[in-house]
């Protein structure tokens, strides 16, 4: 089966507010697929649903053929914006709770990359860089051996040297049975390792395309789109 | 490697390969980077180095042996033909805009003796 996602007028309010509205998605794997649009267009709402952290109020997702539930969330690995590691531990202890939490967690991957990613095993969470501990997190979920791999914003607010780090990491272990969803406004950053863009706008898709199609269709930059898009140059 | 965004990334990285053959930087037989490792390399996607050496092949430029690799083409008039089609593209890129110019073969020739007179002196 190729489609690891698959949404189907999926809809999402709070309270009076609109998050999501009449998605339909397909997310085959092999694919690195871009979730692009501004501040409160749905981005993460869609993953948390993806993840099974929130409820759609209305239409149909399934996660490898099945509903959301605490069993897809066995390969759904997730990363949210917020620090979701706990700053007293050291590194190397965060390492062994992921490897505790999660069956599918590789502990000697985890460590290998975090040499690449030049992160102390003896440090502790809590006095590490911005840019380390994104780094830390990025390692944290890639090293499970998932299907459905999701980053929210993996590369905002962080210096070159751990963009680029990230950047390689993603490319490295990027596992084509699985598909990687990664959201960001930080389109130029990243816009060289799409497969595929699903651009949101006020919870709605507005465009979704193969990257390298929507480049030939309109002679422009994938940044360039999104500017167009969203309307501000 | 900087890519020009607007333009299919696949594309681009054929053409630097190809390029790279011609002016003697790849060989005859060589062997090129896996997928993954040249992905890495250039920072992008592996599904668009796999689609690079699909096309690639397509064009027999490089062949797949299977479990080993993906190599340069043996074949001598391959890198021949290939260094004359890319004098073609560039030609005939330099003469659409020669013609918006106005510039007919003759002005265009007399044009080059004199720019090769000017960088010789």
């Amino acid at each position: 089966m190729n489609d690891l996602v698959q949404c189907i007028n999926l809809h999402k309010s709070y309270m009076t507010k609109k998050a999501l509205q009449n998605v339909n998605l397909n997310f085959q794997k092999g694919k690195i697929i871009g979730l692009l649009g501004p501040n409160g267009s749905g981005k993460t709402t869609l993953m948390k649903i993806i993840a099974d952290l929130h409820k759609q109020s209305a239409g149909e997702i399934s996660i490898c053929g099945e509903k959301p539930s605490h069993k897809t969330r066995e390969y759904v690995a997730y990363m949210p914006t917020e620090n979701f590691i706990y700053g007293w531990m050291r590194v190397k202890e965060a390492v062994e709770f992921y490897a505790e939490m999660y069956a599918d967690f590789e502990k000697e991957r985890a460590l290998e990359l975090l040499s690449f990613m030049e992160i102390d095993l003896k440090q502790k969470v809590s006095s590490l860089s911005t840019g380390q501990r994104a780094r830390l997190k990025v390692t944290l979920i890639i090293s499970r051996r998932a299907k459905i791999y999701m980053l929210d914003e993996p590369l905002n607010g962080l210096d070159p040297i751990s963009r680029s780090k990230i950047k390689e990491c993603i490319i490295d272990q990027f596992d084509s049975e699985g598909v990687m969803i990664i959201s960001t406004h930080l389109v130029n950053e990243i816009e060289q390792i799409l497969d595929e863009v699903v651009f949101l706008n006020h919870g709605e898709v507005i465009l979704e395309g193969e990257t390298e199609n929507l480049r030939v269709q309109r002679g422009k930059s994938l940044e360039e789109i999104y500017k167009e898009v969203y309307g501000h140059a | 490697m900087e890519f020009d965004n607007e333009i299919p990334i696949y594309l681009q990285i054929m053409a630097m390969i190809k390029t790279d053959l011609v002016i003697g930087k790849i060989l005859k037989g060589d062997k090129l980077l896996s997928t993954r490792d040249m992905a890495v390399a250039l920072k992008v996607n592996p599904n668009t180095i796999a689609r690079v050496y699909r096309e690639l092949e397509s064009e027999s430029i490089c062949f797949t042996k299977r479990g080993m690799g993906t190599f340069i083409t043996e074949d001598e008039s391959k890198i021949e033909s290939l260094k004359e089609q890319l004098v073609d593209d560039y030609l005939s890129q330099f003469m659409k805009k020669m013609e918006q110019l106005n510039y007919s073969i003759g002005d265009i020739i007399t044009k080059l003796k004199r720019f090769e007179e000017a960088t010789h002196e």
